[in-house]
């Protein structure tokens, strides 16, 4: 395989050679840095939960969800784009050849967004899941020592808190509605379940970044995820699962490039047109 | 430094915040970009213009175009090249729509925002723009816009859009 780096190691080789000092062309260069994979995780969880709620467009289970879906899903592209454009910044790649013209290997996403959309007591629920880590996610991710990251976390995160509003109003509504709504939605959770402890793992490459305060010390959310989760299921009247097999947590999950097979399938809608087009415009 | 230059390039500011003052917002037409607090900053110098721009919401589909507008607008009152930009930092804020133009959108039907600072905002009275009640409920959470959500007036029943504070 081709590999289209070799040429920007060689520019890192000779800028050192000219004096340029070699930490700085690692991180502002190195395709492979750890900085790139952790962005590109932010950016991916955004595109292919937002791809996700896109599917809902003109099928959601009446109008007002169906909006309401969609522009959950505009907000998360929107914010895909800024951290896609960050880290296309840091590698040289467009916004548009990474999220096109990745493979499912390449994409750094959590395993639960990528899961279908089942029924609607499961879009809900993973949207709760992720929505509740989300927000805690970006308040830490706020104060990083990466100015970037920080300014754009700060704007997701007036977005996002506004997500998990809606999400955890509708786990209690279907939670405590009907004795159909509650199985349901009990159902979902504890489906969807296995793919909470990924949230909770940082990868190899992250704890670098979390000690050198750039990353989120995702570890350290798990306590007031669980906490904030209780006090919804409380009202919803369900009941949290218990702790089993977790998916993705051993070093082979989403951040590693280790999807679920729903990914190839998500990605072959998302980027045949591009792929088919390549440089088509409105 | 040349005294003159400096006058002129703050002149030029001064005509180009006029000329933006012009510049409608395209989803809600009723208010100005520099209204709703999109424009952030608008400086020259001898060679270029440099505005600044922030976005309400991340995907806010809206922003391509406001760009063009302005793009359109100022081409007709400079010939300095003129550069758009846009700032994340701090994020834009409902709080930063101006008096005046929470007047218009309560005319235009569309419920003014509460302060953004109080984050369960849907718990809070909001009053009718077509009757002035506050027995209004919320009916979806998202409207016909990104910086919109769905009400209704229980007292004169007219469904109307509350822009979110954010």
């Amino acid at each position: 395989m081709a590999n289209p780096h070799v040429e920007l190691t060689a520019d890192i080789a000779t800028s050192a050679a000219e004096g340029a000092t070699a930490t700085t062309a690692r991180s502002i260069l190195d395709p492979q840095s750890s900085i790139l994979q952790y962005v590109l995780h932010l950016a991916d969880n955004d595109l292919i939960l937002a791809q996700r709620l896109g599917e809902w467009v003109g099928k959601g289970p009446v109008l007002e969800e169906d909006i309401a879906s969609t522009n959950v899903g505009l907000d998360l592209l929107g914010q895909a784009r800024l951290w896609l454009a960050y880290a296309g910044e840091i590698d040289g790649r467009s916004e548009d050849q990474l999220a096109y013209f990745r493979e499912s290997v390449d994409f750094r996403n959590l395993l639960i967004v990528e899961q279908p959309n089942d029924d609607y007591a499961d879009t809900i629920a993973r949207q709760y899941l992720f929505d509740q880590w989300h927000v805690l996610l970006l308040a830490e991710l706020a104060t990083s020592r990466d100015g970037r990251i920080a300014s754009i976390a700060a704007k997701a995160l007036t977005e996002v808190r506004y997500h998990v509003e809606r999400s955890s109003g509708w786990v209690i509504r279907l939670g405590d509605g009907t004795e159909l709504s509650h199985r349901r939605m009990q159902a979902a959770i504890d489906a969807l379940w296995m793919y909470t402890g990924e949230m909770f793992t940082p990868g190899a490459d992250e704890r670098e970044l979390i000690d050198a305060g750039i990353a989120a010390d995702v570890e350290a959310l798990h306590g007031p995820w669980l906490a904030d989760l209780r006090s919804v299921f409380a009202e919803a009247t369900l009941s949290v699962p218990d702790d089993a097999w977790m998916q993705g947590t051993r070093g082979r999950g989403g951040k590693q490039g280790v999807h679920t097979e729903h990914l190839s399938h998500l990605l072959a809608e998302m980027q045949a047109l591009p792929r088919t087009y390549p440089g088509a415009v409105w | 430094m040349n005294e003159d230059r400096t006058t002129r390039a703050d002149e030029t500011a001064s005509t180009i915040w006029k000329a933006l003052a012009g510049v409608a917002d395209p989803e809600i037409p009723v208010v100005s970009i520099v209204e709703l607090g999109i424009v952030r900053d608008v400086r020259c110098s001898d060679d270029e213009c440099v505005v600044t721009l922030t976005p309400t919401y991340s995907g806010c589909p809206a922003m391509r175009v406001i760009e063009s507008d302005v793009r359109s607008a100022l081409a007709r009152v400079t010939d300095r090249p003129l550069r758009v930009v846009t700032a994340l930092t701090p994020p834009w804020s409902s709080d930063a729509v101006a008096p005046e133009a929470r007047r218009k959108l309560a005319a235009a039907g569309i419920a003014p925002p509460g302060d953004a600072s109080r984050i369960q905002f849907h718990r809070e009275a909001v009053r009718c723009p077509n009757c002035g009640s506050t027995r209004t409920g919320e009916i979806a959470r998202f409207g016909s816009t990104a910086c919109k959500a769905q009400y209704r007036c229980r007292d004169c029943l007219e469904p109307f859009d509350y822009f979110k504070p954010h």
